[in-house]
């Protein structure tokens, strides 16, 4: 799956976008933060309070226990400050 | 005439005053428009010194797609006969244009309330995030205020099984 990630988020995980294949037990948006926490000191620092970290599924917003079945991109991102 | 219900991302600056009347050319049946545009202000008073430009990074694709969905809900909620939201990214200075919400309908009440929905929801579910700069220093990234939850609060939540909460 794509993923994407914006403002700080982005920042501390140094990357705006990848390709991952998580494993079979990474069910919903919770436990892909988690597991993305786990791969490296800047994915720790993006997830350390992953309450404060927002997602999208395919462009939607997303709550943490949204499952990812089906889904082709997901987005994290801090909270929204447009407007 | 321009299409009555347009959502618009983009780098460049708009003309408010153009926008709402390209909105109604043509129409006899709008008896109210609301124009409201949000600015890049200054903000002097802060104690890390004024702000000297806003740069916005937003999610390509999705901002257009969930300002689309609010305006939907706004029409479903209001009997409104044309709405136009604009949007910038990228750097903006103080007294520049960020935003510009038009709406229209034969009432104003309608007109007034669906603008203000359409603003108070953008604010906390559009993918937009604001970065500072002060006095020359780059870099910190605006949060959000619980001010604007409460403000989209008092609006029962747009009706989508997947909102963020």
């Amino acid at each position: 799956m794509k993923l994407l990630y914006f403002a700080w988020v982005r920042e501390r995980v140094g990357l705006d976008c990848e390709n991952v294949d998580p494993p079979a037990g990474v069910g919903t948006v919770a436990e892909l933060a988690a597991w993305l926490a786990a791969r490296g000191e800047g994915y720790a620092h993006a997830f350390e309070n992953p309450k404060v970290v927002r997602a999208a599924i395919d462009r939607r917003h997303a709550r943490p226990d949204s499952p990812l079945a089906g889904a082709r991109e997901i987005a994290f991102f801090p909270p929204m400050t447009g407007g | 005439m321009a299409a009555p219900f347009t959502v618009r991302i983009q780098a460049e600056d708009f003309d408010a005053a153009a926008d709402a009347a390209a909105l109604t050319c043509g129409r006899t049946d709008i008896g109210a428009v609301v124009t409201f545009t949000g600015l890049c202000r200054a903000d002097a008073g802060h104690p890390d010194g004024a702000l000297t430009a806003l740069t916005l990074e937003h999610y390509p694709g999705m901002a257009e797609e969930e300002i689309g969905r609010l305006v939907e809900e706004a029409r479903q909620r209001w009997p409104l006969d044309g709405a136009l939201v604009v949007h910038r990214f990228g750097r903006i200075v103080p007294g520049e244009n960020i935003v510009l919400v038009v709406t229209a309908s034969v009432h104003r009440g309608a007109a007034f309330a669906a603008a203000e929905f359409l603003m108070d929801w953008l604010k906390t579910s559009a993918p937009f995030w604001k970065q500072e700069e002060r006095a020359g220093t780059p870099g910190r990234w605006v949060e959000a205020k619980d001010l604007d939850d409460d403000a989209a609060a008092r609006w029962a939540p747009p009706a989508r099984p997947d909102a963020a909460e």
